[in-house]
Formats: structure tokens, sequence, C-alpha cells
């Protein structure tokens, strides 16, 4: 046996199982030797996820989770605590970067099928940490306890009223109070720094749990174990580790240059990423002119002021993430890749996207007749794609698909 | 082989899902049981719920016309005893420069959504605070003091909104919708409890 060898590896290896692990999941682990750019967004979440976790630590140390001390602890960080700006800043700006790689991350997913069968649980666990993300960017708005904090904090908790009986309770169970205040943002911390953490990094090891034991998708969306040479090995598969690890290290440095200059030269992106509004403390008596959440909520917040009915709004914004969840089994098509699909699912597919993104514009503007008009348009459009792809994805003609990656 | 070894023949399988079925329930109450401390524990505390008590308030010395301000969770409510002189203006002035003025936004309790917004039409409780941007309003019961054929209201000195003495909101100023009128409730003639519901019948 391989894993019996002498020394100090022998050792451990007869105690803890490190080669073999090591061996099934880097240098053993054989992934699609086509991978292109978009393959890079799984690896720098995680590299996202590690700088959160770190900066997140450091900032506990000086932040203080009351409502009398939140917005000064902030401050203190920012220019009393040595380096404090810059672990701050990179905690901010890296929340925004989460979004926007795991965007390109699930778009990835899109165009390439990989939540097709047999990769299901995958997305599933994706989605979930979309949620728990989600969860986990909200409630970490509401720490520095500023203005927009505040009131986006009882904007987005109030939904939860719109709930027919059960809303009030639920809202006052959910704030521990009748208003937002100290005891929401004591319950939004405790949440923030442990449980949702905690739960999302389990859910990053269900993703590749999962993700090891069918092996990864490619662009041209078919499965390298159908293909094997004499000893199991896929003919097109090469070790994760080193060819991948190298490859992605290249993105870790692209990445980290554009996130550097944005850390460095433009913390709050023009408002993008911290709102100018949020260097006011919060103040239960006096409303911002226009409240809206940070970008990457904007596209829902867009969906839920189109509609003139308050739970019908809360609805449809629910139902539009939910129905990310069931996209495995809406999906018909005999192919994964769209570079194989039909003129139908990329027309969709654009739409889709170019939907997304401009209902994220509309929900960061005011609102004016024209935008919810539009807003209204596009949430459809947004819907559509989901709720006609059973019919697309079946009908329309495909190409044929290569034997090999190409 | 061993005679006490079990067997398949000598199994009770009626008697192990019995068990296994018994300790799954009792299992699971337990769980539940032992959730509830987690789950009830994020209630309001009973500091909140202190804080956020009902007020008692005597209106008997209230003169007409006058205002009196308390406080109820942390906003201040104005009850307000209207003049006839005041109700009178208040009908004459009609409602074609109102927004709203049948209070169709939810911003009253359903015993409040009346032209004028009260429980008896002698008290105006309103939570004194604008809808545009949470500044407050001041208290201008003086006849074409605001402007020529005011017929008195609240007027908002940060932004110019304009609400007459039912508390809704004139057309053409920032603030959307009327003001919030609190739950309350009379429990005599001249006392009223704040942030406590009247029984609808």
């Amino acid at each position: 046996m391989k894993d019996s060898a002498k020394g100090f590896m022998g050792w451990l290896d007869a105690r803890f199982p490190a080669s073999s692990f090591w061996r099934n999941h880097m240098t053993g682990y054989y992934a699609p030797k086509n991978f292109n750019f978009w393959y890079f967004f799984g690896s720098l979440a995680l590299l996202v996820l590690v700088n959160q976790i770190v900066t997140g630590i450091w900032l506990t140390m000086n932040y203080e989770p009351t409502a009398s001390g939140a917005f000064a602890s902030v401050e203190f960080i920012m220019r009393d605590v040595k380096w404090g700006w810059l672990i701050r800043y990179l905690h901010s700006t890296g929340a925004s970067a989460f979004f926007v790689v795991i965007y390109l991350h699930m778009f990835r997913g899109l165009l390439y099928g990989s939540y097709k069968k047999p990769r299901e649980l995958i997305w599933l666990f994706g989605m979930a940490m979309y949620l728990c993300l989600m969860a986990e960017a909200f409630m970490g708005y509401l720490l520095p306890w500023g203005q927009m904090s505040y009131w986006g904090a009882q904007v987005i908790t109030s939904l939860f009223g719109a709930i027919p009986y059960v809303g009030e309770g639920l809202l006052q169970w959910l704030r521990g109070d009748y208003v937002v205040s100290g005891a929401t943002l004591t319950r939004f911390f405790a949440l923030h720094v442990i449980a949702l953490p905690l739960l999302l990094i389990g859910l990053v090891i269900f993703h590749l749990i999962a993700l090891h034991q069918v092996g990864s998708n490619n662009p041209d969306g078919i499965e390298i174990k159908d293909k094997k040479d004499a000893n199991g090995v896929p003919l097109d598969g090469i070790p994760f580790h080193p060819y991948y690890t190298v490859k992605d290290l290249v993105g870790v440095v692209v990445f980290l240059i554009v996130f550097c200059l944005i850390v460095f030269f433009m913390p709050t992106a023009g408002g993008m990423f911290l709102e100018p509004d949020n260097f006011a403390a919060a103040n239960p008596l006096v409303t911002p002119e226009h409240i809206k959440p940070v970008w990457y909520f904007t596209p829902y917040y867009a969906m839920l002021r189109a509609i003139p009915d308050k739970l019908f709004g809360v609805v449809t914004m629910a139902a539009a993430i939910a129905i990310l969840f069931v996209l495995p089994w809406l999906d018909r098509s005999p192919v994964k890749s769209m570079r194989y699909r039909g003129v139908f699912s990329k027309i969709a597919l654009t739409c889709f996207a170019l939907s997304f993104i401009a209902l994220g514009y509309l929900g960061w503007s005011s609102v004016t007749p024209l935008y919810t008009f539009l807003a209204r348009v596009l949430t459809v459009v947004y819907f559509l794609f989901f709720l006609l792809m059973p019919f697309y994805t079946r009908y329309e003609k495909t190409k044929p698909v290569p034997e090999r990656v190409t | 082989m061993d005679k006490d070894e079990p067997n398949e023949e000598s199994i009770d399988h009626g008697r192990r899902r019995f068990l296994v079925a018994a300790t799954t329930v009792i299992g699971g109450v337990g769980v539940v049981g032992a959730a509830v401390p987690f789950v009830a524990s994020w209630l309001p505390s009973a500091k909140a719920q202190a804080a956020a008590a009902p007020v008692e308030v005597d209106v008997s010395r209230l003169e007409p016309g006058a205002k009196l301000t308390v406080e109820w969770r942390g906003k201040p409510v104005w009850i307000i005893h209207r003049s006839k002189a005041a109700l009178a203006e208040l009908k004459k002035s009609g409602t074609e420069h109102l927004r709203d003025p049948n209070s169709e936004v939810a911003q009253q309790p359903a015993y409040a959504s009346n032209p004028l917004r009260s429980l008896n039409p002698n008290y105006l409780i309103l939570i004194g605070i604008c809808t545009h941007l949470g500044c407050v309003p001041i208290y201008r019961p003086d006849i074409g003091g605001v402007e020529p054929g005011w017929p008195g209201g609240f007027f908002c000195p940060c932004h110019g909104s304009k609400f007459d003495l039912a508390g809704r909101v004139y057309k053409g100023v920032p603030a959307p919708i009327n003001l919030e009128v609190p739950p309350y409730k009379f429990i005599s003639d001249s006392v009223v409890i704040i942030g406590e519901d009247a029984e609808t019948a």
C-alpha cells in the first residue's frame, strides 16, 4: 500500500488519511482539461470567503454590538485602530466582491448547464449558500448602525409583516422589539458572526463533496468519465493539482489587482458598496430620502417596488429566488452546454441576464412612472425565462455534441 | 451456533417497530420542547415590552383647541381636543385639496378609518411624525395662519408638507400619505389608552 510509507507521513497516514485525502481531492481529482476563465469564480469565491472570515474576526475585536456604541465603534476602527481602515474596507469591499464572484459563478452554471443531471445537488447546495450569503450580507449591513443600515433593515424586516395573520407577530419576533432596535442589532450580530458563517462553511463542504462525487462539468457539457484510459483515468482529465491550482492562481492575481484597486482607491465605489447615508448614525425619527439596499439586492428590490400590492410584491420577490432552486427540473434540453443548444435557449439566457442587470439598475434608482413600467416588463421577462424553459429547451433544435472535449 | 444468538424467527419485528416509533415520537417531543426557549428568546424582552407599554392619558383637562404630546414607543403622540369651530371649519373646507381624504392608505386602525380619523370626533390622536422624512410638524390651529383659507392643521417646517385637522395630507406637498393614527381606546369619557386597540363591533 502506498500510504504505509515510512517516516513522518507513514506515521501520520496510519492515524489520519492525509495522503489519501490529498490524492482524492487534489492530485488524483481529474478535472476536464478545457476549463476557460468562467471556471475561476468557484475558487475565487472560496478566497473571498477566507477574506471575509479573517477580516471579520479582526473587526469583532474592536466592534461594539450595541445601539449606543456600534456607530462610534466603527468610526473608532476607521480612525484610531491601527490598520483598522484597511481591515474594514477589505471586509466591506469583500462583501460586494463576494456577490460579483457568485453571480458570475452562477451564470457559468447557466451557460454550461452545470446544474443538470447528475449535478442537481451541487446546484441546490449552491443555492442554499446563495440564500445564506444574502442573509449574511443583509445582517452584516445593519451592524455599522448608520441611517441606511437602520432603515434598510426596517424596510426589509417589515416585508415579513406583509404575511397575512402571522406577519405582525413574526415581525416582533424577528426584531425583538416593536421597531428595529438594539435587540435587533445584537441578534443580527450573533447570526452574522457565528450562526451563518458556520452554516455557510458547512454548505461549502457539502457543495465540494457533491462536486467531487460526480466530477466537474466543462464548457462542452460532456462527461469526461465516459472515456477513460486503461488505468481508469479520464482521457480528457488533468489532475486538479498542479494544473488547476496554478491556473487558479493566475485568476487570484488578476482578481486581487482589481480588488485592491477598489479597496485602496474607491472603497465606497461611488456609493455602490458603502452608501453615503450610512455615514450618519441611525436615527429612528428621521427617514433617509431614498431608501435602497446595496447593489446586489436591487434586482429583487425593483420587483418588490414594481408591484403595487405589498403582499404580492413580497411573494414575487421570494418566488424570484425560489424558482432558481427548481432550475434543474425545468431544463429539458438533451444537451448541457449553451454551445450546442438552439437559438431559443441562447436568446432566453441573454434576455434573462440583461433583465437581471437592468432590474438591478432600476432597483438602485428612484421610482418614476417609466421605471416602474420597465421594472414590471423586466420582472415578466425574468420569470418567463424559467416558466417557458420546459418548452423552448425541449422543442428547439440542438447541435450534435462532440465525443471528446474541444 | 450460540442458542442466544437472535435469528430471523426469534426477532419480534412488531415490537421493534413500536419501540422505534415510540422513541422517535418521545424524542421528537423532547427536541421541540428544548427548542421552545431558544425560539421564544427572540420575542421582545420584558424591558422592551415595558418601554412599549400602552400609555394612559387623562384628557378631561384638555381645553378645546389645545394639544397634548405624550410619548409612546419612542414616538411623539398628539392628542388634540378639536373645538366645535375647528370641526365646522374642517367640514367646510371640503376634500378637493387632499390626497387621500377617505384614508384608503392603511395609516390608521379600522375604527379611525373615517373622514375625521377618530373614535371620538372631539379628540384627534396622531403620531406626530411627518410621513415624508420624519420631521415633527407644527400644530397650526389658527384659521388662515399658514396660507389664505387655511382651515387649521399641521405644517411641517422642514419641507412644507401640510395636513388638515384630521391628519390628512394635502396635494402637492412632499409627504405621500396621511399622518399615522396609533391604536387607542377610551376606557371612560376622559381617559384614553394609547397603544391598545379599541374593540370594534
